[in-house]
């Protein structure tokens, strides 16, 4: 028994919804108890879908237990067939129908309908949504392929003589990170390189297209997390070789461009020529990009702390793009996909920080607040976790709520999702010039610290601490202070901070406060230091720098 | 639409009633009980509401709790694993561990409700067992109470019902003549119903549930109940088990509404009819012109009220008598008669009843209806707006502080608005 207060991801047959609702010509039949319908609201409400998920719910009830639920079932599946006419019908079990053992997949099958009935087997027990969308993608793509596996050993037919090279785009579904606009704008960079979309699935897709999927040269793996298993199974049984870089940031955009080039057996280097780091030219390259980043106005962008966690693709691809692309400081890196663990681990070496791997809001609650960033970029759990900390966040992964669904078009992955980055990570942050005007005016009856940043308004008067001095007194000459020292702190053994020590940091801009009173703590403790004065604060920043 | 004819009708004669009631049965699209949790939790400010289920449940609630995702919440999940289901782990002494647990690192937390499941009830933990024993360990810092909010027995607002169900047994004997006004109503309202009483000579009143689960209200003969919420149905049967007596009247909804239920209780404290009079006129003549305002939005338009929150009787009366709404067909979960037996009789004799839920039939008969405004869940209302069809999502009527005098224009607002935009919108 695990206590959980806020989950990451739903229940795995909730990720065989999203497979089913981002294909076509697909319905799914779930049996499911009353309440289990809430699924739909995900798709309606933060998907803003404009149809009903293609599910029907048998609905059982307590009183059907033990005698009709199978005949549920079946009634179930006849209606469905009847009124939707899918030409694929997918059948399965919510977390209380798996107790049941009704054998949902095996009724469904026996029924001898005209089309195929894909029997779905997802443990509510021990698996999650991402690993039951995977499954599901996978299992729909074996049954729909299974009568054109070639005998194992089967050389690829060569591409015919001037025809294009042609790719499947695999893993892009409702409900996934920007996947609508992601599947558009590499479907554009793969034109460009002058490589066609044969299939893109599952969004969009249909069984015909499915069946269609062995006609490309290649498959690219977009969302690990949803086709990773599917990719492998076809470059198993189909010699398709799949891509490995996620194509998100301008360096990985880059590289991503280099290995479709080396799949498609194409030379790409004009385009990569065009897309040179350092390049400061908008004209000839497609990314504004890295000249945003290296336009003077972004270096107090430099070093800024940033904590990311989400799915493992988007935290591992925006770990590099904060490190290498904006020059922030990476200070955590997480994800709550198990599955995918190793790969995060190995990423955070590059970081020299440690990866957390949990599904535990509270942990990752709590990491957050002990690394203290500048910038959390995740999902829509540490948004809220930032913006109780007061800290600047971005969304960069599932799970996300309504606002992440932009109306725009506003890709991550490929040269126009870098820019998109670049704007989605920059505008939560205070910005350089008014962090500049912010110090300069610090102690000004109009820019005092309950004033707070003219675009955060929440954020910065509702999360900080209550200590700030009212205007007049911030606006006072700076006197030696004569009165009896009020500590900060005055837990036993801790250092006190005197008067005249507290009324220093109170001048130091709210954003960077919470860290200059930890280290200057931290020095204290280390040096012995009973009390903390204005030279012990100066001393500790010092010590630490920036 | 083709098929509306093979819908197999279930007409049935009720007593005091002659309305034909339509029942179905297929497809629900309507929340378990555990969605209680979301609106129960804001009220106990003492209580944490620990779901014993699946990753279902957690998602869920979670879900339908939307946007109010707070930092630490009241209520969790105890997530079945397949340890538990294989009996590698014994399930009991899990729970304790993860209640314990939790209890310690929550000390302001006065009341812990285990929450039955789906899962939960299929694998037959018993969670009634589990509240006593951990009582054994917990009482009195902290009392355990346990409750079924799951789908295979509950729909949506009966989950309040059970929760309220397990107070009754431990509810002080009291002899004393008191009001118990019951059903989970916002504080807001609750203040002003307590000044109206005040103000009519009715006392001692107490309203069930309190703000805390720590201060249990007393229940006996000489106790009155005046119902706010027609889905209490199960505790108002076991609160009359242990004497107390119903003040029969509709539900506090709209003038009409309000004005009947606060007289009901004014008759049994024999408030002289001037008194009553003098103390509701004024607000009537308020939420009066309050109505007026929306009256004109409203009236003649058609309404659809799919099943969900068991207020769509009450509802239904409040639009059609009082804004002039049509009745295109009124749905519920589950028809308790004794609980809507005073509601029934205000609606108009050619009202469409219909109880339980086939939801493709459902919205063939909508399709077909086209209604001007249909009343339904969040799953449906985007998918319906995009077939043209006008919607109200009827979980606000169960977050909004909707019953009362001064809340009534509130209440019209709230069907007024998808209409209103829909008219101010040219893209």
């Amino acid at each position: 028994m695990q206590l959980t207060l806020w989950t990451y991801e739903g229940p795995p047959h909730v990720g065989a919804m999203r497979i089913a609702t981002s294909m076509r010509d697909v319905h799914y039949v779930l049996h499911a108890p009353q309440g289990d319908t809430y699924a739909d609201l995900l798709f309606t409400m933060i998907e803003r879908q404009d149809r009903r998920p293609p599910v029907t719910y048998t609905t059982f009830q307590a009183r059907d237990l033990g005698g009709s639920t199978a005949d549920l079932v079946k009634t179930a599946v006849a209606e469905a067939y009847e009124r939707f006419k899918p030409k694929a019908l997918l059948v399965g079990e919510s977390c209380t129908a798996e107790l049941i053992q009704d054998q949902s997949g095996s009724l469904a099958c026996g029924m001898n309908l005209p089309i195929p009935v894909i029997p779905l087997e997802l443990p509510s027990y021990s698996k999650k949504e991402n690993w039951g969308a995977a499954e599901t993608f996978y299992h729909v793509v074996r049954a729909l392929l299974a009568d054109q596996v070639p005998p194992p050993g089967t050389p690829r037919p060569a591409r015919a003589e001037g025809r294009r090279p042609h790719a499947n785009l695999l893993g892009p579904t409702v409900l996934g990170f920007r996947c609508r606009d992601d599947v558009q704008e590499i479907r554009r960079l793969l034109d460009l390189l002058g490589i066609d979309v044969n299939v893109i699935a599952p969004l969009g897709a249909s069984p015909d297209d499915i069946r269609r999927l062995p006609e490309a040269d290649f498959n690219i793996d977009l969302y690990p997390e949803v086709s990773r298993t599917t990719a492998s199974w076809l470059q198993r049984n189909f010699g398709m070789p799949a891509t490995r870089v996620i194509p998100m940031g301008v360096g990985a955009t880059r590289d991503f461009i280099a290995e479709v080039a080396q799949l498609a057996g194409i030379d790409a280097s004009a385009v990569l020529a065009a897309e040179q780091p350092g390049v400061a030219g908008f004209s000839s390259s497609l990314s504004r990009m890295p000249w945003y980043a290296r336009s003077v106005d972004s270096t107090y962008l430099t070093g800024k702390r940033v904590f990311i966690f989400g799915d493992a693709t988007h935290a591992i691809a925006a770990a590099r793009i904060a490190k290498e692309e904006m020059g922030f400081t990476v200070v955590g890196l997480g994800t709550y996909s198990r599955e995918f663990a190793r790969d995060v681990r190995d990423a955070a070496k590059l970081y020299d920080v440690e990866a957390l791997i949990s599904d535990d809001y509270l942990e990752v609650e709590q990491a957050i607040g002990a690394a203290a960033p500048e910038l959390v970029l995740g999902t829509q759990m540490e948004r809220h976790i930032a913006k109780r900390l007061g800290v600047a966040c971005a969304v960069i992964s599932i799970p996300i709520h309504v606002q992440d669904v932009p109306a725009r078009y506003s890709p991550v992955y490929g040269f126009e999702g870098a820019n998109v980055i670049f704007d989605t990570w920059v505008h939560p942050l205070v910005m350089g010039l008014e962090e500049h005007l912010l110090q300069m005016f610090r102690d000004d009856f109009e820019f005092h610290d309950d004033a707070a940043a003219s675009h955060l308004p929440a954020v910065a008067r509702d999360a900080r601490p209550a200590a700030a001095p009212d205007a007049v007194a911030a606006a006072e000459p700076v006197v030696t202070a004569v009165a009896t020292p009020e500590p900060v702190s005055a837990a036993a053994g801790e250092p006190t901070w005197s008067e005249d020590g507290e009324r220093e940091l109170k001048k130091i801009p709210f954003f960077v406060r919470g860290k200059a009173k930890r280290n200057t703590e931290a020095f204290a403790r280390e040096h012995g230091l009973a009390t903390i004065t204005v030279e012990t604060l100066y001393d500790a920043k010092a010590h630490y720098g920036r | 639409m083709s098929n509306l004819h093979d819908i197999p009708v279930v007409l049935s004669q009720r007593s005091g009633s002659d309305l034909p009631v339509l029942r179905e049965r297929g497809q629900r699209e309507v929340f378990c009980g555990l969605t209680g949790i979301v609106w129960l939790h804001r009220k106990l400010q003492d209580a944490f509401f620990l779901v014993v289920g699946s990753r279902t449940c957690a998602h869920l609630v979670q879900s339908a709790a939307g946007v109010m995702i707070f930092a630490e919440p009241r209520f969790g999940t105890a997530i079945l694993t397949d340890r538990d289901l294989a009996g590698i782990a014994d399930a009991n002494d899990e729970l304790d561990r993860v209640c314990i647990s939790l209890l310690e690192r929550r000390p302001e937390i006065k009341a812990l409700f285990l929450v039955g499941s789906c899962p939960s009830e299929v694998i037959k933990l018993d969670l009634a067992r589990a509240a006593e024993r951990l009582n054994e360990r917990l009482l009195p810092r902290v009392r355990v109470l346990s409750y079924s909010g799951s789908g295979i027995e509950t729909t949506f607002t009966q989950g309040e019902d059970n929760a309220l169900k397990a107070f009754v047994p431990i509810m002080p004997q009291t002899d004393a003549r008191q009001l118990l006004v019951v059903g989970c109503l916002p504080d807001v309202v609750e203040d002003q119903f307590r000044r109206q009483f005040e103000q009519l000579g009715i006392g001692p009143v107490n309203f069930f549930p309190g703000r805390r689960a720590e201060d249990v209200p007393s229940i006996g003969p000489n106790t009155q109940l005046l119902l706010a919420q027609p889905f209490n149905g199960e505790t108002v049967r076991a609160l009359t088990a242990r004497g107390a007596t119903v003040l029969a009247a509709p539900y506090p909804f709209g003038v009409e509404g309000t004005t009947a239920w606060l007289r009901a209780a004014a008759r049994a404290w024999q408030t002289p009819d001037t008194q009553f009079d003098a103390v509701t006129a004024p607000l009537i003549k308020r939420a009066r012109a309050a109505l007026e305002r929306y009256r004109p939005q409203l009236a003649g338009k058609r309404l659809f009220m799919l099943p969900d929150s068991q207020l769509e009787i009450p509802l239904a009366r409040f639009l059609n008598r009082e804004m002039g709404m049509a009745l295109v067909e009124v749905g519920t979960p589950y028809l308790d008669r004794q609980m809507v037996s005073e509601e029934l009789a205000l609606l108009p004799p050619d009202v469409v009843l219909s109880e339980g839920q086939h939801l493709e039939r459902q919205l063939d008969r909508v399709r077909a209806a086209r209604p001007d405004l249909t009343v339904c869940g969040l799953g449906l209302a985007n998918p319906l707006e995009a077939e043209g069809l006008a919607t109200k999502w009827s979980i606000e009527l169960v977050f909004s502080p909707i019953h009362g005098y001064d809340q009534a224009a509130d209440l019209a607002e709230l069907f007024v608005r998808p209409l209103a935009r829909r008219e101010r919108l040219a893209v």
